[in-house]
């Protein structure tokens, strides 16, 4: 890093920090909304907005100083961290410019190179970004390597691809089989633990470090405390009322997706853990009246998350739970540090998405009862066909089996103009009022 | 002459409805009109005209449904179609059951639950080829009025298969079926299929349970009654005005506050 380099970046992190005391004087000052039907949003987003815009704000003079990847949001980090990797997602980057209402324009740019509108919106949200050179956080640094895990989808196999041409680095892929069972088979684990070891010379070459199994070690057991706090934060909203959205659990996910393993994002978990407790302690809802409590399932709407909470406030719903912010908690308890190749073998297999749509229908029953749900909304996203596969029936069963009202609610996480509002109002209406 | 107590409107895509019910809930008046394009204006003449035209009790209340619903301003709520149609139809049948309706530009079934209230709904979702506009549609390229559908395809004849469900392209099959030289009959029995399959799907998704009643302008389609009829094995029991159920539990709503 020049020293220019290193001045710019010493200056821009001390304005985010002015910015991030300035945001928490108004917060701190800001008079009572009797109008609004949510109370006062966390205060803790505000830390949070300011990490997520340092990490974006590290990357653009990172370059020659550290080793960048690019990676899948089920991807193996803790590896690459204890490498000193700085890290982009692409997904992380495709959802921000998505609720800053930028990826439809992007969208359009990867559409006009002839991408086809049926791939993922975060795909083409990202490549719109990297083939006109627009994004909202100032530019992203190019990878010196790639690392893609298919335990989301497998589109992220075919993008990677795309990107590894583009940029001509190196390319990892880890292979996760589809797990129909329970659990993992221990020649499933044995195939997944042998990969992450593979990959370590792949990651040394193009780090140009030496791997140490104590850093990883080391990284693991944060990125462990980290998601423990995370699924204990979720669980928070099992009180009634909820000190918390499902759409804030949507909002503060950037740290645990884009920068587990940091000891900072412990340290922002606590402090938004104890933020909860504090509500919880004082009976303050996030929903000022909270009459309905409904679990979400899939993506966000991320161009619609404040106007869609708003809205659902208005008639005292509160989405207290999501499959989908869940996916990054539920895990912690397989992190271990002790047999930390293994255990992220086991880990990186077992996200939701990567589980049977029995399992999903399964944790979702479970959270159902354990968050006391009057309702679920079941996000069909025209975006992410693996996380929208069995939504029919998984509907179908809630109603039938669970006895609690479902709705499939049709949209894209991404691309707006999947999205019929007034179709999407109409059903909502009807489902609230049927809940009622 | 019995007093209003209570307003329904139903501000349709393509058909404006109200019913005005005594306190009993028996209808006193309706009125059915084309959809116009100042919703506004043509539902608050419409209720002007049911107001001059009867004793209004003091206190009467209206709801209004239907796209439009936001924009009736004299609306004292106003409510999802889903909700009043199945409040409409549980006054017709006193009990529990599953409703088809088909409007102009959506069609649901709701599953109606022993209090009245909807027990689950589902929606076709983007697509016109479930609905009424369909049948107008395709009555239009064949140059026949939708009116005259339900006679012709409930006679025996032949039928002509039409594999797809769109609109847009069921447009295109007709056009090959004609070039093919295939009746007329034949091809509307087949357009019926295509939308009569389509329906049962979506009725099969809410768990049905008979009786299956039917709303909406499409139920006067004798054709499209016959078939749901036949795939469900059920008797489909339309009430006298399928088009005013909506505007009817709005009404009924209304009573209720």
């Amino acid at each position: 890093m020049t020293m220019g380099h290193r001045l710019r970046l010493g200056a821009g992190s001390a304005a985010l920090r002015v910015q991030r005391w300035r945001a928490e004087r108004r917060y701190d000052r800001r008079a009572p909304d009797p109008g609004s039907p949510l109370n006062p949003p966390l205060r803790s987003t505000i830390r949070m907005r300011e990490m997520m815009s340092r990490h974006y704000l590290a990357g653009r003079s990172v370059s020659g100083s550290r080793p960048v990847a690019w990676v899948t949001s089920g991807a193996p980090t803790e590896i690459l961290k204890a490498l000193g990797y700085h890290l982009v997602y692409p997904e992380n980057h495709a959802a921000l410019c998505g609720a800053r209402r930028r990826a439809e324009a992007l969208s359009s740019a990867a559409e006009d190179a002839g991408y086809s509108r049926d791939l993922c919106s975060y795909a083409r949200t990202d490549l719109g970004s990297l083939l006109s050179g627009d994004t909202p956080v100032g530019s992203l640094p190019p990878p010196d390597l790639l690392l893609c895990c298919t335990n989301i989808c497998q589109t992220v196999l075919y993008w990677y691809r795309v990107l590894a041409d583009h940029f001509g680095c190196p390319l990892v892929l880890v292979d996760t089989p589809f797990l129909y069972g329970d659990a993992a088979e221990p020649h499933q684990v044995d195939f997944v633990r042998r990969q992450l070891e593979d990959m370590v010379p792949a990651a040394e070459a193009a780090a140009g470090r030496e791997f140490s199994l104590d850093g990883f070690t080391a990284v693991v057991a944060r990125a462990k405390q980290a998601s423990d706090l995370w699924l204990e934060i979720l669980e928070r909203a099992r009180h009634r009322p909820s000190p918390l959205t499902a759409f804030d659990s949507f909002v503060n996910l950037g740290p645990i997706v884009d920068l587990r393993g940091d000891q900072a994002t412990v340290a922002f978990y606590e402090s938004l853990l104890a933020e909860l407790d504090e509500r919880i302690a004082r009976g303050v809802g996030a929903v000022k009246d909270e009459r309905l409590r409904v679990l979400w399932d899939n993506l966000p709407i991320w161009y619609r998350i404040g106007p869609l909470s708003r809205w659902l406030a208005e008639r005292g719903v509160n989405v207290v739970a999501s499959t989908y912010t869940h996916a990054w908690g539920e895990l912690a308890e397989m992190m271990d540090p002790a047999e930390p190749f293994e255990a992220m073998a086991r880990v990186y297999l077992h996200p939701i998405l990567n589980r049977s749509t029995g399992h999903k229908l399964a944790a979702m029953r479970r959270m159902v009862e354990e968050f006391s749900i009057d309702g679920v909304i079941l996000h069909s996203d025209r975006s992410c066909k693996p996380y929208s596969l069995g939504q029919i029936d998984q509907r179908d069963r809630l109603v039938a089996d669970v006895g609690v009202p479902a709705l499939l609610l049709e949209a894209d996480h991404n691309d707006p103009r999947s999205y019929a509002e007034e179709q999407a109002t109409t059903r909502l209406e009807a489902f609230v009022e049927m809940m009622s | 002459m019995t007093a209003i107590a209570g307003i329904g409107i139903d501000a349709g895509s393509t058909t404006c409805k109200a019913v005005a019910v005594d306190p009993s809930g028996a209808v006193v008046a309706t009125a059915l009109e084309q959809a116009l394009p100042r919703i506004a204006d043509q539902t608050a003449a419409m209720l002007d005209g049911l107001r001059s035209a009867h004793d209004v009790a003091p206190g009467a209340r209206c709801v209004a449904t239907g796209y439009g619903r936001r924009l009736v301003e004299c609306a004292d709520r106003r409510v999802t179609e889903i909700t009043c149609h199945a409040r409409g139809v549980f006054d017709d049948l006193g009990r529990a059951g599953t409703l088809v309706d088909i409007g102009g530009q959506d069609s649901k079934v709701i599953r109606i639950g022993p209090d009245g209230r909807p027990a689950d709904f589902v929606m076709n979702d983007k697509c016109a080829a479930g609905t009424g506009r369909f049948l107008e549609y395709t009555a239009g390229r064949l140059g026949l009025d939708v009116a005259d559908l339900g006679g012709r395809v409930a006679a025996p004849g032949s039928e002509e298969q039409i594999t797809s469900t769109c609109t847009v392209f069921a447009e295109s099959e007709i056009i090959s079926l004609l070039a093919r030289g295939a009746e007329v009959d034949a091809i509307l029995k087949g357009l019926h299929r295509s939308l009569t399959v389509r329906l049962v799907a979506m009725v099969r998704t809410v768990g049905w349970e008979p009786p299956l009643m039917m709303s909406g302008g499409v139920a006067r389609n004798a054709g499209v009654r016959a078939m749901i009829g036949e795939a469900l094995d059920t008797e489909v029991i339309v009430p006298e005005h399928p088009q005013l159920t909506g505007a009817h539990g709005a009404a009924l709503l209304a009573l209720e506050g």
